[in-house]
């Protein structure tokens, strides 16, 4: 067995081309798509046959309905976001809010297709700062509920909500990292070994922030619809950032195979690289800070934004650690504050006027992976396709 | 202001609100037409004023089962009536118990057992001292019995035997004492077996009769569709807020007697509220010369009682549970009252004799 070696170079691939013989290419090719031609002729055979129709004679379809969000955009009206994720279509009967049957609209067709959406609007007196409970009542009889836990009216795309929230994202994600990078001047001054040291801290943090972001996303997976898998997304989303970064960079050093591993200019690309990790980790943290706004999850007191800041600080830390030892010109560390920095703010859009469970799922997810690639990448250590594969088939599963 | 101008109003004011409900109100808006060649105005309610009632079932039925609410307030079954060798009125009653969909709100099914492919059953009607016989066969998938409260021999209560799919059983008794009596399944578990839908009234005539009034049948129930041993939807007579949109139609000053019975599952207790009046209630009806004169009276399950009124005022009165979530939860209605309303017209008017 030869010794492993990843990545895999030119010259190994060539190795096993040359394995083939003469006509080789046709049977491989052959032999590659039999299982394929044969899992087509069982997909036809049993769509002819039906045979689980024994299995399904004489009960209800199984319904899955998911309230994905409730906004409440102006006083006396609620808008119900549904999401059909299961096997059947399901038909919306009734609605009821806090144990009340209530007259309603329903934007388009009252049956939505297996992963169908729709809106559902009613005029409701809510009351605000109370909680209301939301329960759809399908054709069966079947009952879906939600609660919204604090009703507050959710905020519109409009400018001022943009620009409060523009500032939110600010105060909790861009000054705080731009101010972790004003420790650069100190970093320059201590001793190497305190310069490992502060590496090391580095992947401490950033090995956290990995782990919040994966046990968010864990939690908002729970609330995915069941076709949608919130734990298939997750391992898409993860792996796919994570490899996604891993592909960049060995793809750049490759250009540089010959030079040494470790000059000004990798450190300088590793200390971007800790940037983007903690700019997509921002932007699931900026989802969630958004969406738990709007649905009036928190109310954003002083104490919660300081210690949004005070924890993201850390973050500039983390980016300056590796390029300590050069002189990296300034615009290149504000740039780095604003890619780990700006995204907080995108995301506090997006969770403040379009909350998804799927998206923030997926956005976290992306998030954890993008961290813990650097966190690799810091620590010196194709499937992806695979994932992908069997996510979109696993579409098809649900039931 | 005419009809039709209600009507324009009601669909442009209310559109898209609770249109469908509002202009089925209006249509039926017997009391204001009367009201209107009476020249009154002031005492009907305006399309604006019913919008402002939101709560309530998304679209206006019938239920697509085939079974008519209206219809049912007052279809009394006397059965296959002839007379025994003394000379006594014996009653012969077919009772089948089916399994069927039934559609307890505009759109949603609920998978119910009947007695004669409705919910409540049939409401069997006699004089007190007739002799009974109810033919019971049962082609559900279940077993099932018929219980009848009253007096009567052990053997006939309908707890023993119980019928199985496909058996048939004769049940036979003197119908006593006056009054008013719920009949349900008896087969365990018993709580099943009723809310699935299988209970009914018997109504037992005094010798002699009442007198006469414009008479209607409202059995209380409930429907726990998704079997969390909760009631999702509460009625009068299954179909929930029906009564609501297609108000009962009575004279103003005119007597109105209503059989009650309460036949929810889950809750031990079930009301009815009557608005703008006051009511005689004569419980489980059994007494002609004892009634209490109130609006609200409070049933447990299974008890069940009298009620005559007359309603001073034209208008829509509204009668609902007095547990607010019942009454959200579709057990709402309408008496609307109509002056000079003809023998002919609305609830019929039930003599005796």
């Amino acid at each position: 067995m030869p010794s492993p070696s990843w990545p895999p170079t030119t010259a190994c691939r060539c190795t096993v081309m040359a394995d083939t013989g003469p006509g080789g290419g046709g049977r491989r090719l052959a032999l590659g798509l039999a299982p394929l031609v044969l899992l087509g002729a069982l997909v036809a055979l049993f769509l002819y046959l039906d045979p689980t129709s024994v299995l399904r004679a004489g009960f209800p379809p199984v319904e899955e309905l998911t309230i994905e969000r409730v906004t409440l955009p102006e006083p006396g009206v609620m808008r119900v976001h549904v999401v059909n994720g299961g096997p059947e279509p399901v038909t919306v009967a009734q609605v009821m809010v806090d144990e009340a049957y209530w007259q309603h609209e329903v934007d388009g067709e009252r049956t939505i297709p297996r992963l169908g959406r729709s809106e559902i609007t009613l005029n409701y007196p809510w009351v605000e700062g109370e909680p209301h409970e939301i329960v759809l009542v399908t054709s069966t009889g079947l009952t879906f509920a939600h609660e919204v836990e604090v009703a507050i009216q959710s905020p519109q795309p409009s400018g001022k909500f943009l620009a409060i929230f523009a500032l939110l994202g600010i105060y909790v994600g861009l000054v705080p990292v731009l101010i972790g990078l004003l420790w650069y001047p100190f970093l320059r001054e201590v001793s190497r070994r305190w310069l490992h040291f502060f590496l090391s801290l580095t992947i401490g943090l950033l090995i956290f922030l990995g782990a919040d972001a994966l046990h968010e996303a864990l939690e908002t997976a729970a609330v995915v619809p069941a076709a949608f898998q919130g734990v298939g997304l997750i391992v898409l989303g993860a792996f796919g950032s994570f490899l996604a970064l891993r592909a960049f960079a060995t793809a750049r050093r490759h250009d540089r195979d010959a030079r040494a591993a470790d000059s000004p200019a990798d450190r300088l690309r590793l200390a971007y690289l800790i940037a983007l990790g903690i700019g997509l980790h921002n932007l699931g943290e900026g989802l969630a800070i958004g969406s738990a706004y709007a649905v009036g999850e928190i109310a954003l007191g002083s104490f919660l934004v300081i210690g949004f800041a005070l924890h993201n600080t850390t973050e500039g830390l983390a980016i300056v650690a590796p390029v300590a030892a050069d002189r990296p010109p300034l615009r290149n560390l504000l740039a780095m504050g604003a890619i780990a920095g700006l995204p907080t703010i995108l995301g506090t859009w997006i969770g403040g006027f379009s909350y998804s469970p799927i998206a923030a799922t997926l956005f976290l997810a992306i998030g954890a992976g993008a961290i813990l690639e650097v966190v690799y990448e810091i620590a010196h250590a194709g499937f992806s396709l695979g994932l992908v594969v069997m996510y979109g088939t696993a579409l098809l599963v649900v039931a | 202001m005419s009809r039709r101008d209600w009507l324009k109003l009601g669909g442009a004011g209310v559109a898209g609100l609770s249109g469908a409900s509002i202009l089925a109100l209006a249509r039926r808006g017997g009391a204001a037409a009367a009201l209107e060649s009476a020249g009154v105005q002031d005492a009907v309610h305006s399309p604006q004023e019913l919008a402002q009632l939101r709560m309530g079932v998304f679209g206006d039925h019938p239920p697509g089962d085939g079974f008519d609410p209206v219809a049912f307030l007052t279809d009394f079954d006397y059965g296959k009536v002839s007379r025994d060798s003394t000379g006594r009125t014996v009653r012969e009653y077919e009772m089948v118990s089916v399994d069927r969909e039934i559609e307890v709100a505009p759109g949603v099914w609920f998978p119910a057992w009947t007695y004669n492919g409705r919910v409540p059953g049939p409401t069997l009607r006699c004089t007190e001292g007739d002799l009974l016989r109810v033919d019971f066969s049962n082609a559900g998938s279940h077993p099932h019995t018929v219980h009848f409260h009253g007096t009567h021999p052990p053997r006939m209560d309908g707890v023993f035997p119980i019928v199985d799919p496909g058996e048939r059983f004769t049940y036979e008794f003197e119908a006593k004492p006056f009054g008013l009596h719920p009949y349900h399944c008896h087969a365990i578990p018993l709580k099943r077996h009723i809310h699935k839908g299988l209970y009914g009234a018997l109504i037992v005539d005094p010798p002699g009769g009442r007198s006469p009034a414009r008479e209607m049948i409202m059995v209380m129930n409930g429907f726990d569709t998704n079997f969390d041993g909760e009631n999702e939807i509460y009625a009068v007579n299954t179909a929930a807020f029906y009564y609501q949109t297609h108000p009962i139609r009575v004279g103003v000053g005119q007597p109105v007697r209503i059989y009650l019975v309460n036949m929810t599952e889950f809750d031990p207790i079930n009301s009815l509220h009557l608005h703008a009046g006051m009511f005689r209630y004569y419980r489980t009806g059994t007494r002609l010369d004892q009634f209490d004169l109130t609006d609200t009276i409070m049933l447990c399950q299974g008890e069940r009682g009298i009620i005559e009124l007359e309603l001073e005022n034209p208008g829509l009165h509204m009668v609902h549970a007095h547990q607010s979530e019942f009454a959200e939860l579709g057990w709402m209605s309408f008496l609307d009252a109509v002056p000079q309303l003809a023998a002919d017209d609305g609830v019929p008017v039930h003599r005796y004799g």
